[in-house]
């Protein structure tokens, strides 16, 4: 299988109408491994995930999953090779009950996904499969609430539950404990680690007790380039990065 | 009461009123209401389903009309084919301007729409076989089958109910099919479907395509019921009428364009007689359900139910 690396970019850069907001990465992230993308407000790292994702076109550069090229891809496309995505501000879909979100996730397998004609009540095949990723995430009891209705840990749990349905290769979560109780925090933390088990990890983070708790590499973006790169040990203790944090006041 | 419980009861009702109809109202009174509710129900699909507001749907039902009038008296073909026929082009047309629509969202989809829909209303100001500006008049209704009279009133009733039925059907299955999961996943959060690989513009197509082959056949079987196809019916009026009728009757509701349409279709028939102040009252009703009653009338009256 493959090379050491599963996700490579190469000098990827993008450009808003001038503007840099992200300079020349190069980013190498280890099969199996949990990776940390940190920075500052406006360092670039949600760009960064957009454009691993397709969901924004490289201005330059070029990316590579599991050693294939795939910088020209649709998003759609990029999803299906098992590159799955969280969003910075949660993304569930909120007038679906907590079970249909987690089916969504599912439902392609199945092939129907355009068949217009059949009822609905064939995708409860899909129930058993659902109520075993609610369940890992701790959101069994909830599974007919409509969604809106959940508190927003239980969303972004939610998020993980639906982004695991499609047992996904690598896993890029954006700010999954942003805006989260102390409680709801150490809840998302084990959680992390329970599914990386398998799986290869790239999060952006700002709580750094979560990354260094968590993250095998950490990568320090700042004004659109990457400042620093290794574990927290050493990264932490880098005075380019330390100005950095302290420079911007950030945290 | 649960959900499905209330759908039951709301199908009873619907199939109920519907065969009772010509006996309470006049028959063309309710074949209008049935039209025009499968045309805001089509909508509905793309609006209220999809998060997709389109501002040109009167290009479909105009469309087919025409080419059911056309097919049935210029050609000389029985109602049915000419049903066919219109619906099957109002699907092409669909397929047409929703492929050059889809690829915008939010405003401009609604804009393209709109534009695209005009350029269809010029065409059939301008193009010889659609009459113009006096349409195709006396479009017979025919023989169904070559052997029902559709001139009897009660006969083209049923036949006007047996389309609706089953149009109304696809749209309620299409709703609640893998499909329409996927439809409303989109409309709840596109970039999050995307995210989970779904090709969020073949499911907008599709939905789109559908949507309009409906509408075409709700203004198919409008054609033969008021043997007239007339640019009344591609004008831009008639798309801001079903906009109209959807969000009265409840967008997003299965039933509610239904219920919208017999509101607005009873306003413009007994309000006739009070000329130019329907307009007014319609809009006034308008203006206080988009303020007050956000869900619309089946919208709300499903909330009241739950508590
Ligand atoms: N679509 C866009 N058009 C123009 N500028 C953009 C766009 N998206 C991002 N930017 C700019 O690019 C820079 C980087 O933004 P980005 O969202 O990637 O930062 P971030 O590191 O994720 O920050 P945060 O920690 O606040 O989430 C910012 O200055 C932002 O204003
Ligand atoms: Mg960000």
């Amino acid at each position: 299988m493959g090379s050491e690396y599963l996700l490579e970019t190469h000098s990827l850069s993008k450009e808003f109408r001038g503007f840099v907001a992200v300079n020349d990465v190069s980013l190498r992230v280890k099969r199996g491994s949990i990776h940390a993308l940190i920075g500052p407000n406006g360092a670039g790292k949600t760009t960064v995930f957009n454009l691993i994702t397709k969901f924004l076109p490289p201005t330059s550069g070029k990316i590579f999953f599991d050693g294939i090229d795939i910088t020209r891809e649709k998003p759609a496309q990029t999803a299906r090779r098992g590159v799955i995505r969280s969003f910075q501000i949660s993304a569930v879909f909120p007038h679906l009950t907590v079970l249909e979100n987690v089916r969504i996730g599912l439902q392609r397998s199945l092939g129907t996904s355009f068949h217009f004609w059949k009822s609905e009540k064939t995708l409860d095949v899909l129930n058993d499969r659902a109520m075993e990723l609610l369940e890992a995430v701790d959101l069994a009891s909830f599974a007919f609430v409509t969604t809106v209705e959940l508190p927003y840990g239980r969303k972004r749990a939610l998020e993980i539950a639906t982004t695991l349905a499609m047992d996904p290769e690598l896993m890029l979560l954006d700010e999954p404990t942003q805006g989260m109780g102390h409680e709801d925090v150490g809840r998302i933390v084990e959680l992390i680690r329970k599914v990386s088990a398998n799986r290869t990890v790239l999060m952006v983070e700002h709580n750094l007790s979560v990354v260094a708790t968590l993250s095998d590499t950490i990568t320090v973006m700042q004004r659109g380039s990457i400042l620093a790169e290794g574990p927290y040990i050493e990264v932490s203790k880098n005075p380019q990065v330390l100005e950095a944090y302290v420079g911007t006041a950030d945290e | 009461m649960p959900p499905l419980k209330m759908n039951a009861v709301a199908w009873g009702l619907l199939v109920v009123a519907g065969l009772a109809a010509p006996f309470l109202v006049y028959p063309v009174f309710a074949m209008k209401i049935l039209c025009l509710a499968l045309f805001a129900c089509a909508f509905n699909l793309l609006l209220g389903y999809t998060g997709l507001l389109s501002f040109g749907h009167a290009a479909f039902l105009g469309t087919a009309g025409y080419v059911t009038g056309h097919t049935v008296k210029v050609l000389g073909f029985q109602p049915e084919i000419g049903i066919l026929a219109g619906t099957a082009t109002a699907a092409a047309l669909g397929y047409v301007i929703g492929s050059l629509a889809i690829r915008r969202s939010g405003i401009y989809f609604a804009m393209i729409t709109l534009a695209l829909a005009q350029m269809v209303y010029f065409m059939s100001l301008q193009m010889p076989f659609t009459g113009g500006e006096d349409g195709l008049q006396g479009v017979p209704r025919g023989k169904l089958f070559g052997m029902i009279d559709l001139l009897h009133p009660l006969y083209m009733y049923y036949f006007v109910f047996a389309i609706f039925l089953p149009g109304f059907w696809v749209i309620y299955r299409t709703i609640h099919s893998p499909f329409g999961q996927v439809l409303k996943a989109i409309r709840e959060n596109e970039p999050r479907a995307i995210s989970l690989g779904y090709d969020v513009e073949k499911y907008k197509l599709t939905a789109f395509v559908l949507s309009a082959a409906l509408s075409g056949l709700a203004g198919a079987t409008k054609t033969l019921v008021f043997q007239l196809a007339s640019l009344t019916d591609v004008h831009w009026h008639m798309s801001g009428e079903v906009v109209l009728m959807t969000l009265l009757g409840g967008m997003g509701t299965v039933f509610g364009p239904i219920v919208g349409a017999i509101v607005v279709v009873s306003l413009q028939n007994y309000g006739a007689n009070i000329g130019e102040w329907v307009i007014v009252i319609t809009g006034t009703i308008f203006v206080i359900c988009v303020l007050a009653f956000r869900r619309g009338i089946v919208g709300e009256l499903a909330i009241l139910f739950k508590r």
